[in-house]
């Protein structure tokens, strides 16, 4: 049985107190990307009570994600935004969640972004967090970001930590670990990158701005 | 002398494109801020180092 919206709330505001619950609701966050990394931080967002989520992918649910990423083997085939906003609505069906299924580029940052609080990076080509981080700093001058880079391979997640680069923008990862150097990806070390990233998120929205 | 990455260093004089050339990064792969204002990609070519500067740049690894 599903709690009603208020029982729910109320068992929110029981874990993290009324006054933090508060700003969690008001909340507006971006997740760009929806593998191992946004998958995973979009459900710690969720479960914590961030009132708005904004889902952003362009690909569609394969059999090699189910290894790390927050999707039921019937979901393959499915366009990503789409089966986490269904996933979501099953854990919180109180999170209001916009899901686009949509390319981001150069030229469409400044559009997509604009009603987020807070960017959460999480792509998996390198080039492409590059490109996003970028452009979002350029278009939204003030706006924090929260990047990833460095969580492949099975080397210890205690090298996994979240550094703040400069006043917005913070970087979770081991800062050295390539996908492209054949590591692979495991599923706990992308969730122990996707939960440092989640939980400077939850102390942005908070009011704390150090890692 | 500025300082890169926390780092002082002698680069007085090379544009951004030129320091990341020479780090061997990939310049798709970065992001830059200097002096706290970030840098767009477009620019890395005409911005040039100077004494009391403070780079950070963020070379990105693969992986998600």
């Amino acid at each position: 049985m599903t709690p009603d919206r208020e029982t729910f709330h109320a068992a929110l505001v029981e874990r993290h107190g009324a006054e933090r619950q508060a700003k969690f609701d008001a909340a507006r966050v971006a997740v760009c990307g929806l593998g191992g990394l946004g998958s995973n931080i979009a459900v710690a967002l969720a479960r914590a009570g961030i009132g708005r989520l904004h889902l952003v992918d362009f690909d569609r649910v394969e059999a090699s994600n189910l290894n790390r990423q927050q999707y039921a083997a019937a979901q393959v085939g499915l366009p990503k935004a789409e089966a986490l906003r269904d996933n979501i609505a099953a854990i919180n069906p109180y999170c209001e969640v916009r899901a686009e299924t949509v390319r981001v580029a150069a030229g469409n940052i400044a559009a997509l972004f604009a009603d987020d609080d807070i960017v959460c990076e999480a792509f998996d080509q390198a080039e492409e967090k590059a490109m996003l981080v970028s452009g979002v700093m350029e278009a939204f001058p003030g706006k924090p970001v929260v990047a990833a880079s460095g969580m492949a391979g099975l080397a210890s997640a205690n090298s996994i930590t979240t550094r703040r680069v400069s006043r917005r923008l913070y970087v979770c990862g081991d800062g050295v670990a390539d996908v492209a150097d054949g590591l692979g990806l495991y599923g706990a070390r992308v969730l122990a990158c996707a939960a440092h990233q989640a939980t400077m998120v939850l102390r942005l929205v908070a009011g704390m701005e150090e890692p | 002398m500025l300082k890169i990455n926390g780092e002082e260093t002698d680069a007085a004089g090379r544009t951004v494109a030129e320091h990341i050339a020479s780090a061997g990064f990939n310049p798709s792969r970065v992001v830059v801020e200097l002096n706290g204002q970030i840098v767009p990609k477009a620019a890395y070519a005409d911005t040039v180092l100077k004494d009391g500067d403070n780079v950070e740049i963020v070379c990105f690894m693969g992986g998600g």
